[in-house]
């Protein structure tokens, strides 16, 4: 969730971005550790004379004290009010006049600002950036008129929009008592009530060299990028951190099912998802195997879903599937379908489970499985195509708990899954209580 | 296959110099054998290429001479099978091969984008042959697109950004082909016949219309006789309903009641045109007064100051046909009439004084220093080769861009700013707003 004035940021449901992974051993980066703890990785890309420069914490929206959701994000906002050395405003001001883009988002794991300027000002913003590291000041006169801002983001994100809103309950009722339950945007009357105060202590535990990341990517030697960041984000002393507290999940015992019914609904749609394994709960090669199991089942318009309901049937207009496992903590494996005009979602569901339970029960092919695999590895290669990707794939992957020879290792570690570890991976499918089933429907005309 | 959420449409016709190029873009004029022209930036990087093409006319052209949702159905139609191969055969040879191939249509052009990894070239540009001139158009396909077109539709009647952008066009466009929908209505698309859609695509294909980017690892020599063999068989020209110049209404505020905490409010006035010697002056005015994200005054005034707004932006609509300098912003009920109150204001302001010699320089620096940071793909940079095309300017266009930027003075941006007339502003509201003054009704949203 960013502080974008554009509605790009996709970053509200973790991940999202990168859902089927586009990661591979294509990046080649340099990593160095600053005495202070701050983990620096450098991506030379000479194509052109520009740089993307991205600081990634260890903290997000799963990591805010208890009643104050929505602190991790806010921050996020109050880190452009300025700080001992330059007013508010002035940072966004001094990367404009030198011709920088920049933003930031907030995930429920971490929380990440980003430039991308002409080389030669590479230094320049990573001075800015340790300075806000370091520096912030806060005061209530930019921070309360920011709150509304935050408010008025959630109305419109979430509470102008039937789908945000059903989909806000279905993760509430997803997770029983992770924090991952919480809208990383916060709960309208808990925003309502963040003070700078809140903001400040947050700023306070969380932001530190030792807890943040720095990539660079961009027409730059590893050597240069070093000493710039020797010069900015060295100087900053270490702090001790607060532990990562994440209640998990208990043992569930009954599916769940939130249906929202709204006049504002013409189109219905269907959703459920499962638990899964993230690559931060130690899911292993699961996960290369789920990513697989996502591509065979609704990964585009030839795999099974939206060939049987769209194609087949001619039941639905969409259905797919999406799972996205650079998370800490457990995240969700997703299908999904749309009625045709006039069909109605019990028929939907029910094609959808008579798709699922045939895969459950006699497993996916040879073929299926190694085209999968040439279309994942595929998207590596593509995923070299654009220059912001590289620190987007490494920023997530770290975020998630991965290192960068994992990452880097990611097209082997596809092309090692077997048909038996995809069907294994499916029987989680058939688990129907660690699912919920979100029904978005139209208000009935009476 | 139509699954996007068509949000894409404003994002299309924003004013092409917020397209910037990579300074280093090197453009190359080839023309093949058969005397067919293509822009190329070869890029040997990466073993990627992307093409870019646009027929001139897009929905306008085609929905006029058949009827409204036409040209959007054609598009979602041109990876639904052509030749030989029905729309599974052909989407699982896309699949497989990994390209990506989309097609989408503007109010002022028919737009496709490839891309491909180098070893599925041939095939990359022989399914676009195919498509263009044997295009399939199977009953069952048609029945399917068609029924993703009116689900999308009735998803965009649930929101307020869409609802408010479509009454903003039917209002001030009302007797022009402009006026209408680009994506139809959900009755206009459900009537569209067999007939309609071979005729769509008999006037759209034609050589004469057509214009080609290309970038990434192919050489000229090697592109030559692709393009032959692509797009060679294409009749050279097609007869095509003439459209008129349009003669937009400004002035009237309009609400439509919905029951959402937020409004929605679409703006504007007329705009100035691409040819216009004063357009580049245009151009970065529109920055300091809308367009410049954080550094501009609206977004100070609405947002920083008093928290009124997530986003407040603006952006000059450069058509074949009409000018439409044009804005948007949502803020909650309560508080609309104030949002819409500081807009005026400050189209006065700077109507009567013009920005500051500072705001010009620091709007000059960020849109030349940022120009070579956004194209940072293959497929953002062949499509700017055909936007370039499009708005009729020269090959030399991303040489020269940022001299045309350098070369405007603060005399003329003060004459430009002398255009903005806050009583020639439309504005058109979305939702339950208090404190606004209708001063006619509006048109229902088709």
């Amino acid at each position: 969730m960013g502080r974008a004035l554009r509605l790009l940021s996709c970053l509200l449901i973790t991940g999202m971005l990168f859902a089927n992974s586009t990661e591979a051993r294509v990046f080649d980066p340099t990593s160095y550790v600053l005495p202070n703890g701050l983990q620096l990785v450098i991506v030379e890309n000479h194509s052109a004379p520009i740089a993307t420069h991205m600081v990634w914490y260890r903290v997000g929206a799963a990591d805010e004290p208890w009643g104050k959701s929505g602190i991790a994000h806010f921050l996020e906002h109050l880190m452009f009010k300025g700080t001992k050395t330059h007013p508010p405003g002035e940072f966004s001001r001094i990367v404009a006049r030198n011709g920088g883009s920049e933003n930031a988002f907030t995930s429920q794991d971490t929380t990440a600002y980003f430039q991308s300027v002409a080389v030669d000002r590479l230094e320049l913003v990573m001075g800015l950036e340790a300075d806000r590291m370091a520096n912030l000041v806060l005061i209530d006169d930019v921070v309360l008129p920011e709150r509304d801002v935050v408010l008025e983001e959630r109305r419109q994100r979430i509470e102008n929009d039937p789908p945000a809103k059903l989909g806000e309950m279905a993760t509430a009722a997803f997770y029983l008592n992770h924090p991952y339950r919480e809208p990383i945007i916060g709960w309208e009357h808990e925003i309502r009530s963040l003070t700078t105060e809140d903001a400040l202590d947050f700023y306070k535990s969380w932001y530190a060299p030792n807890n943040a990341v720095v990539i660079v990517a961009g027409d730059v030697t590893a050597e240069a990028v070093k000493a710039m960041a020797e010069r900015t984000y060295g100087k900053i002393a270490a702090r001790p951190l607060p532990e990562r507290a994440r209640p998990q999940e208990p043992q569930a015992y009954a599916p769940r099912r939130v249906v929202l019914e709204s006049a504002q609904v013409r189109q219905p749609s269907w959703s459920r998802r499962w638990l899964a394994p993230s690559h931060g709960s130690g899911g292993g090669a699961r996960v290369y195997a789920l990513q697989i199991l996502s591509e065979i089942l609704g990964g585009s318009t030839v795999s099974r879903l939206y060939r049987n309901l769209a194609v087949e049937r001619g039941i639905a207009t969409d259905s797919g599937s999406a799972y996205s496992p650079d998370s800490l903590d457990p995240t969700g494996f997703v299908v999904w379908a749309s009625p045709r005009q006039g069909g109605d979602l019990k028929e939907i569901e029910t094609a959808v489970e008579a798709v699922i339970a045939e895969l459950v029960k006699t497993g996916v092919t040879e073929e299926e499985v190694a085209r999968a695999k040439q279309q994942l590895q595929d998207r590596a290669v593509l995923a070299r195509d654009n220059l912001e990707t590289a620190p987007q794939i490494i920023g997530s992957a770290l975020m998630a708990g991965r290192d960068i020879e994992e990452l880097e290792a990611w097209p082997e570690r596809i092309g090692e899954v077997t048909v038996a570890q995809v069907n294994e991976a499916a029987r989680m499918l058939s688990r129907p209580e660690v699912t919920v089933t979100s029904e978005l429907r139209p208000k009935p005309t009476s | 296959m139509i699954r996007r959420l068509a949000a894409l449409g404003i994002a299309s016709l924003l004013c092409l110099a917020a397209l910037p190029s990579r300074a280093a873009v090197e453009v190359v004029r080839v023309v093949s054998p058969g005397g067919i022209e293509a822009w190329l930036v070869e890029n040997h990087a990466n073993p990627i290429i992307s093409v870019a093409i646009a027929f001139r006319g897009g929905s306008t052209v085609i929905d006029e001479a058949t009827r409204p949702g036409t040209g959007e159905l054609l598009s979602g139609l041109m990876n639904e099978g052509a030749g030989s191969y029905d729309s599974q055969a052909f989407q699982q040879l896309l699949e497989e091969h990994s390209i990506d191939f989309e097609f989408k249509v503007g109010r002022d052009s028919f737009e496709g984008s490839i891309r491909s990894l180098t070893k599925h070239r041939d095939l990359a540009f022989d399914l676009l042959r195919l498509s263009l001139t044997e295009l399939r158009l199977d009953q069952d396909a048609v029945e399917r697109v068609r029924s993703q077109l009116i689900a999308m539709l009735a998803r965009e009647a649930e929101d307020p950004d869409r609802i408010a952008s479509k009454v903003f066009w039917r209002m001030s466009l009302a007797d022009h082909p402009y006026g209408r929908p680009v994506s139809g209505t959900p009755e206009t698309v459900a009537a569209i016949t067999l007939e309609e859609l071979r005729h769509a695509a008999a006037l759209t294909f034609s050589r004469d219309q057509l214009m080609i980017g290309v970038v990434g690892d192919i050489t000229a020599a090697e592109l030559g006789p692709l393009l032959d063999r692509t797009f060679a068989a294409m009749p050279a020209s097609a007869e095509r309903p003439e459209i008129g110049a349009a003669r937009p209404l400004f002035g009237d505020v309009a609400v439509i009641e919905r029951d959402v905490p937020q409004s929605t409010v679409v703006f504007g006035q007329p705009g100035v045109d691409r040819q216009d010697p004063d357009f580049y002056a245009a151009f970065v005015l529109n920055y300091i007064l809308g367009g410049g994200g954080f550094a501009s005054r609206l977004t100070e005034e609405v947002r920083e100051k008093r928290g009124l707004a997530y986003g407040v932006t603006t952006w000059l609509n450069t058509l074949e046909h009409a000018d439409i300098w044009q804005g948007q912003v949502a803020t909650q009920n309560a508080r609309v009439g104030e949002s819409i109150e500081l807009i005026r204001g400050e189209w006065k302001r700077m109507a009567e004084l013009g920005p500051t010699a500072e705001e010009l320089a620091d709007a000059k620096t960020f849109l030349t220093g940022s120009f070579a940071l956004r194209l940072d793909s293959t497929g953002s940079i062949a499509r700017f080769l055909v936007g370039i095309q499009i708005q009729r300017l020269g090959i030399d266009y991303p040489q020269k861009r940022n001299s045309y930027i350098e070369s405007v003075t603060l005399k003329d941006v003060r004459r430009i700013a002398r255009r903005l007339d806050p009583a020639k502003l439309t504005f058109v509201v979305v939702g339950r707003p208090e404190g606004v003054m209708k001063t006619r009704e509006a048109p229902e949203p088709s």
